[in-house]
């Protein structure tokens, strides 16, 4: 039976509720503000109790409805006696009643003018950070360069596995695809001049001097970058990494470390691999589609791509290993202490991974050309 | 005879090929507080993690109310563990969420209350853990022992028939492991729940045990049962004796 109340005077200007049947979480409960409204309507109550003879089984929302009730009646000079309310509801509400009231927290609000320069200054602690950190990358490269950094040597093969040999199959793929896909559309445009022989040249160049590196730095930052900031940020959580700092590891020489050597070793090898494969590409469709034969189109492709293409190449990828590492590591480390912190972890290294791949491509390419490469 | 709220027949634990425990076989009386103890390492949460249904056994059936947990279909077992409330070691608590909405996620999900009503019941929770005041506050901004009290908040927060607490005062101060089991003894006494708790707390398992189960590390199954008071009093085997008097001589 669900739960009800029912109001009985007594002499001496005094209520009692007489609780009946059962005041349980999901059956429904009395409300309490019909309750309080009947009392406060009937003048000269000074006190209220309660009758439980006839109360069935009840859990919290008994004890809920006290505390509201009490809530209620707190202005109106009506006392609430709890000593008729089952034994154990009433030890429970002054268990409650007796834990000590933490310090609820301030908000505060500032003026606009003040969060403003609050924001301002967040920002500018936030770009320091950057700087910190590399420079505390900076550092340990120094200390890797004299052999006295600390790290794991398995550490790194861990991670020269997993981001070289593990990426392999989606790195073949998308290059062999890039390659095909360039091949094609420069074919279309190509053979209205009769000229589809140069596909080889189109493919050659464009994948080994900048294409072959951007692509696997993209795979890399969106695999091995968001891996890098999850990991780190999970050790973050679990207080790993503040653990190896009270035993005087330097965190970044520990984690950071073996992860950006290990990258940016494994990035020229996965993009000199992504030439070939897109190289391959081009290759098919200059077979299949056009009837270039293989020699030729092999020939083709040699005397396109000078060797200063490949080192370029090469360079970019190196570099792009370097920022991918940084990206994923810093947000990584930077990661709150909650699970979606991690998750949002993870997006910001895609994310700027991704961006200072382009901006360091746009940066090279405008160096090469002031150098005449 | 009093009636049993879970029933564990002949049950085997293990990861792999290691088994962890074998053959238990033990009642957890209804509303009473059952005490699980055995050295660091014996299988104790696994033990949980088996009566929870998150993992099943490898030999053996647990039974809630008589009713084959495992042998019972999905929409039941479903059914059974909204009966039940937990306190994970680790406390668990979803840490995107704040403490007022980890507790009011249970209320959100499984009753009809409305918002206000849920507020109350999430402060007066809180209270009841002693951390009144705290609604706001995210688990990453508490500390160790507050959240495994704000997890406390939240496994209690339906009601549950059966409570499950794994090391409720491990990061606890005397104080407030001390209220801890009065609230634990005020749980069964004031809603008869039935209570299961994993400790090492010593003053804890005489403080709130009223059964209790040692899991022997060695011999990889209980070796002793009953009132840990009677264990105590008469230790069937070296082992229990060494744990209930912290490795000391009976004097
Ligand atoms: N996920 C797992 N995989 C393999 N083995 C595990 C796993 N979890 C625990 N174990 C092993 O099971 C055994 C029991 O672990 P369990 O966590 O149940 O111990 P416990 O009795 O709760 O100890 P404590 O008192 O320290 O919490 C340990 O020997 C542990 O090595
Ligand atoms: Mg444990």
């Amino acid at each position: 039976m669900r739960g009800s109340v029912a109001l009985r005077l007594e002499p001496g200007g005094r209520a009692v509720l007489a609780l009946r049947g059962q005041f349980l979480l999901d059956g429904g409960v009395p409300s309490h503000e019909e309750v309080a409204r009947d009392l406060k309507d009937l003048k000269g109550i000074s006190s209220v109790g309660f009758d439980c003879g006839e109360l069935g089984k009840w859990d919290s929302s008994l004890l809920a409805f006290v505390l509201r009730l009490e809530g209620e009646l707190g202005g109106s000079g009506i006392v609430v006696e709890r000593s008729g309310l089952p034994k154990g509801a009433k030890r429970l509400l002054d268990l409650a009643a007796s834990s000590p009231r933490g310090q609820a927290r301030e908000r505060e609000r500032g003026s606009l003018f003040l969060r403003t320069g609050q924001w301002a200054s967040s920002q500018m602690i936030k770009s320091w950070d950057v700087v910190g950190f590399l420079g505390e990358v900076s550092w340990s490269m120094g200390r890797l360069v004299t052999g006295r950094a600390r790290f794991r040597g398995s550490d790194l093969l861990h991670v020269m596995h997993r981001c070289g040999v593990d990426a392999l199959p989606i790195v073949s793929l998308i290059s062999f695809l890039v390659g095909l896909i360039l091949a094609f559309v420069g074919a279309v445009q190509l053979r209205v001049f009769g000229a589809q022989i140069f596909v080889a040249a189109l493919v050659g160049i464009g994948m080994v001097r900048v294409l072959g590196a951007i692509m696997t730095g993209i795979i890399m930052a969106g695999r091995t970058g968001a891996a890098f900031a999850a990991e780190l940020g999970t050790m973050e959580l679990n207080e790993e990494i503040d653990a190896l700092r009270t035993l005087g590891i330097p965190p970044v020489e520990f984690l950071v470390l073996p992860r950006m050597v290990g990258l940016s070793l494994m990035m020229p090898l996965l993009c000199v691999y992504s030439d070939l494969l897109g190289i391959l590409g081009g290759l098919s469709v200059g077979v299949v589609m056009l009837d270039i034969n293989i020699q030729e189109y092999l020939r083709m492709t040699r005397e396109a791509v000078k060797p200063s293409y490949f080192w370029i190449g090469v360079f970019h990828s190196f570099v792009f290993g370097v920022l991918v590492a940084i990206t994923g590591c810093f947000h990584g480390m930077r990661a709150g202490r909650s699970a979606s912190s991690v998750g949002q972890a993870a997006t910001s290294a895609v994310v700027s991974g991704i961006v200072s791949i382009i901006v360091a491509t746009a940066v090279i390419t405008y160096l090469c050309q002031v150098l005449g490469l | 005879m009093e009636t049993a709220a879970i029933k564990i027949e002949n049950l085997t634990m293990a990861y792999g090929d290691n088994v962890i425990q074998r053959d238990l076989t033990f009642e957890v009386p209804e509303g009473k507080v059952t005490v699980i103890m055995g050295g660091s390492g014996c299988g104790k949460s696994t033990l949980l993690r088996h009566m929870l249904g998150l993992v099943e056994p490898k030999r053996g059936r647990v039974l809630y109310w008589g009713e084959d947990f495992w042998g019972a279909d999905e929409a039941r077992r479903l059914s059974i563990m909204r009966r039940i409330g937990v306190l994970y070691q680790g406390g668990a608590l979803w840490s995107s969420m704040t403490l007022a909405e980890n507790v009011a996620l249970p209320l959100k999900e499984f009753t009809r209350l409305t918002e206000r009503e849920i507020q109350e019941l999430v402060s007066l929770k809180l209270a009841l853990v002693g951390l009144a005041g705290f609604e706001d506050f995210y688990p990453a901004e508490l500390s160790g022992g507050m959240r495994k009290r704000a997890a406390l908040a939240r496994a209690i927060a339906l009601d549950p028939e059966i409570l499950f607490f794994d090391e409720p005062s491990a990061g606890l101060d005397p104080v407030s492991a001390r209220r801890l089991d009065e609230l634990i003894l005020e749980l069964k006494e004031s809603l008869g729940a039935t209570i299961v708790v994993v400790t090492h707390e010593l003053a804890s398992i005489f403080a709130v045990g009223d059964h209790s189960v040692f899991l022997d590390s060695v011999e990889k199954t209980i070796t002793a049962m009953g009132p840990p008071k009677d264990l105590l009093a008469h230790p069937p085997n070296e082992r229990v004796r060494e744990f209930l008097t912290r490795g000391g001589s009976l004097n």
